[in-house]
């Protein structure tokens, strides 16, 4: 039975929720809105909120010092294209584990996952030298690749509590229809994890677009992505924050629209499963 | 026509076919301040003149040490050239990762580089970087309100003298704090300054054995001298405090003194600088001890072994670090736009001497020897830094303790006596004990 709840009960909870929204939507709005101050207006004291001369002066310099469609061209390709290649991995191993588990899925599925605990500074000089002797340094497909590893166990254990919800009766008629195991992966299992499957992609493009260890340490030009050209615009020695909001405005723009567009995606896969 | 024209414009073509055919494009990693996104703008005039393409990658100081270093030492060739430090290179030179330039050529003139700056620059007497420009640290002051408080600015004050100036130019009820100092952990924020500081108090890192010396009465004095100081005179928060948070306060006229960069000068009384009119410079405080409190520190040009576009990047280097640069500069932006610090012929130019900061620049500098940078004997070079690879990750340790005393997290007796754990236990594991 629902419970009542009062209409000021229902106002306090909305007043509440707008609150704590706009708490975390701050930190951006306030990068937003100095990106569009001068400098000495970024920095002054007491802060200006609102009432200050709108300039998009940051915008021209930086689009004049960097070559921004690089920049996103290799943010587009690196998070795009490790977020396809881990799911033709992980939607195989999902479905073996969810589906045809042996005596050591938890214990792999746990190892998995505590790859994840390793600090990747540890193992920065072993890949490095890896991609030097590959000649994968400063590559897309390098970034690629490491990027698909390092999101890989979230992407298998998110995609293992998706297909678990699957009811494998649904499966096994097919199999007994003559159903191959690649047409069960592709026809049957696919579509109706489809809610799951877009929030898997949806949250590992988000990963691998943020992502700024790897990127920083294993690109200079030709791969260096959205989160090398934040880092151009940092200054321990110089005040240069409205430039600087201007590159992080314009790096997280297409990742807050991709983000704006699929929320309702996203929030339905993210809970799929989570009612029963 | 004779037969010499058709020969002249065989030849010419043939040059013009030879240099198009060696016409590299390099690769340089920079930090991100003001004379080095100058220069990126400048580069197609090294271009026009030499047929060489350039490939910025642009990060952040911190970041640029981490991605070099990396590179550096694992021969991945990312970079042909790479703007790093006095603390790197005398070590990367000593170990054979740069190039030596010991071949420059004789229009770049390379005794005019400033002795001090050539010196920090070198390993065993040959340069492995150019300097692009390079700094000391002094005191700036707002001469309106030292003369409010009723005090004048000596060019070589004492450190009694600062902490005096400062309580007297203290007005809190203006938020003017009387002195803005860095406080911010991190080797090359608040560990510079420090280290700095404490040579002018007798102190240093280490004795002659590589023992700590945070258990000295040296060490006690400048910790106590600083926060002492601070607490009256400061700003709130000066724990968290570094280069850009002070450089914000002095803008807006919130610190009576600002003991900082060289640099920092041209931007205080530039455009952005609320008080521009009202700077003064003074050299850096000393105790009476023979040393000062300032250090020395360059952005130089360096070329990292086995890169296979070495004359390219030497051409470069030359480019970029030669007089013709300066004036190229001075012509486009004016004498105090020009990279200062690091040839002596600018400071001989009768243009640059009318720039307000130029002698106590150049003063600083002079003053500053990282040979010999302490009152007792010292076993390392550096003056803000002792230039041993384990020492960036030993004081960014211990100048996190320091702050943690200037925010009344610990007490300064707590923080030395951990300061002297840490340091003795790295340099134990390191071999050097």
């Amino acid at each position: 039975m629902a419970r009542a709840v009062t209409s000021q009960r229902k106002l306090i909870n909305t007043g509440l929720a707008w609150a704590i929204g706009l708490l975390i939507f701050f930190p951006i709005l306030w990068t937003i809105l100095t990106s569009f101050k001068t400098e000495a207006q970024a920095i002054a004291s007491p802060p200006i909120f609102l009432g200050f001369d709108w300039t998009l002066e940051n915008y021209g310099v930086v689009m004049e010092r960097s070559n921004y469609a690089r920049f996103l061209w290799n943010s587009i390709l690196i998070a795009g294209g490790s977020t396809i290649l881990g799911l033709i991995v992980a939607v195989p191993a999902a479905w073996s584990m969810a589906f045809v588990p042996s005596r050591r899925t938890k214990d792999i599925l746990l190892w998995m996952l505590s790859t994840k605990m390793l600090p990747a500074v540890g193992v920065l000089y072993p890949i490095y030298l890896l991609f030097i002797q590959l000649g994968l340094l400063d590559s897309r497909a390098g970034l690629i690749i490491v990027m698909m590893l390092i999101n890989l166990p979230i992407i298998v254990w998110m995609l293992y509590t998706y297909f678990r919800e699957i009811p494998v009766e649904i499966l096994e008629a097919a199999r007994m229809d003559g159903a191959t195991l690649k047409e069960e992966v592709l026809y049957i299992l696919t579509p109706m994890a489809i809610p799951g499957i877009a929030s898997t992609m949806l949250l590992n493009f988000i990963l691998a677009w943020n992502e700024a260890f790897w990127t920083l340490n294993l690109t200079a030009v030709n791969a260096a992505p959205l989160t090398a050209f934040i880092a151009s615009y940092s200054s321990p020695e110089g005040l240069f924050f409205a430039k600087l909001s201007a590159a992080s405005t314009m790096a997280i723009a297409p990742i807050l629209i991709l983000g704006w567009f699929s929320q309702k995606q996203l929030v339905r896969g993210l809970t799929f499963g989570a009612v029963k | 026509m004779t037969l010499r024209t058709p020969l002249c414009m065989a030849s010419a073509a043939a040059i013009i076919a030879a240099s198009a055919a060696h016409a590299e494009t390099i690769t340089i990693a920079t930090v991100n301040n003001g004379d080095m996104i100058r220069m990126q703008g400048y580069t197609d005039d090294f271009t026009a003149k030499t047929g060489h393409e350039v490939e910025w990658v642009t990060l952040e100081e911190n970041v640029l040490r981490q991605r070099v270093t990396t590179d550096i030492t694992t021969k991945g060739g990312s970079f042909d050239i790479m703007t790093i430090g006095m603390y790197e290179t005398p070590i990367w030179g000593a170990n054979e990762w740069l190039v030596p330039l010991d071949d420059l050529s004789a229009e770049y003139d390379v005794d005019d580089i400033l002795p001090a700056m050539a010196g920090g620059l070198s390993h065993d007497g040959t340069l492995y970087a150019a300097p692009f420009y390079g700094e000391s640290s002094m005191v700036m002051y707002r001469t309106d309100l030292m003369e409010k408080a009723g005090l004048e600015m000596p060019d070589a004050p004492t450190w009694d003298f600062i902490r005096e100036a400062a309580a007297a130019m203290t007005d809190r009820d203006n938020e003017i704090n009387g002195i803005c100092l860095r406080g911010k952990a991190g080797w090359g924020e608040g560990g510079a300054f420090i280290t700095a500081m404490s040579n002018s108090f007798g102190a240093r890192w280490f004795d002659m054995d590589w023992n700590a010396q945070f258990d000295t009465e040296a060490w006690a004095n400048t910790l106590n001298f600083f926060k002492g100081m601070m607490d009256e005179s400061g700003p709130s928060g000066y724990a968290t405090n570094g280069f850009n948070e002070n450089l914000n306060l002095f803008n807006q006229g919130k610190c009576g003194m600002w003991i900082d960069a060289t640099v920092a000068a041209s931007f205080v009384t530039g455009d952005g600088s609320t008080v521009a009119d009202s700077v003064g410079f003074a050299l850096a405080p000393d105790n009476g001890l023979g040393k000062r409190s300032n250090w020395l520190w360059a952005w130089a040009l360096a070329i990292p072994a086995g890169t296979q576009k070495e004359a390219a990047a030497k051409q470069f280097i030359e480019w970029a670090t030669s007089k013709e640069y300066i004036e190229l500069v001075a012509a486009n932006e004016g004498w105090a736009n020009v990279p200062p610090g690091a040839r002596t012929s600018l400071y001989e130019n009768p243009e640059y001497q009318k720039v307000p900061f130029a002698q106590m620049t150049l003063d600083s500098i002079l003053s500053a020897d990282p040979n010999n940078s302490t009152v007792e004997p010292s076993p390392y070079v550096g003056i803000q830094f002792a230039a041993i690879p384990e020492f960036a990750g030993i004081a960014t340790e211990v100048s996190q303790e320091f702050s943690a005393a200037y925010a009344g997290q610990q007490t300064v007796e707590e923080a030395l006596e951990k300061a002297q754990a840490i340091t003795n236990e790295a340099m134990e594991a390191a071999g050097y004990r």
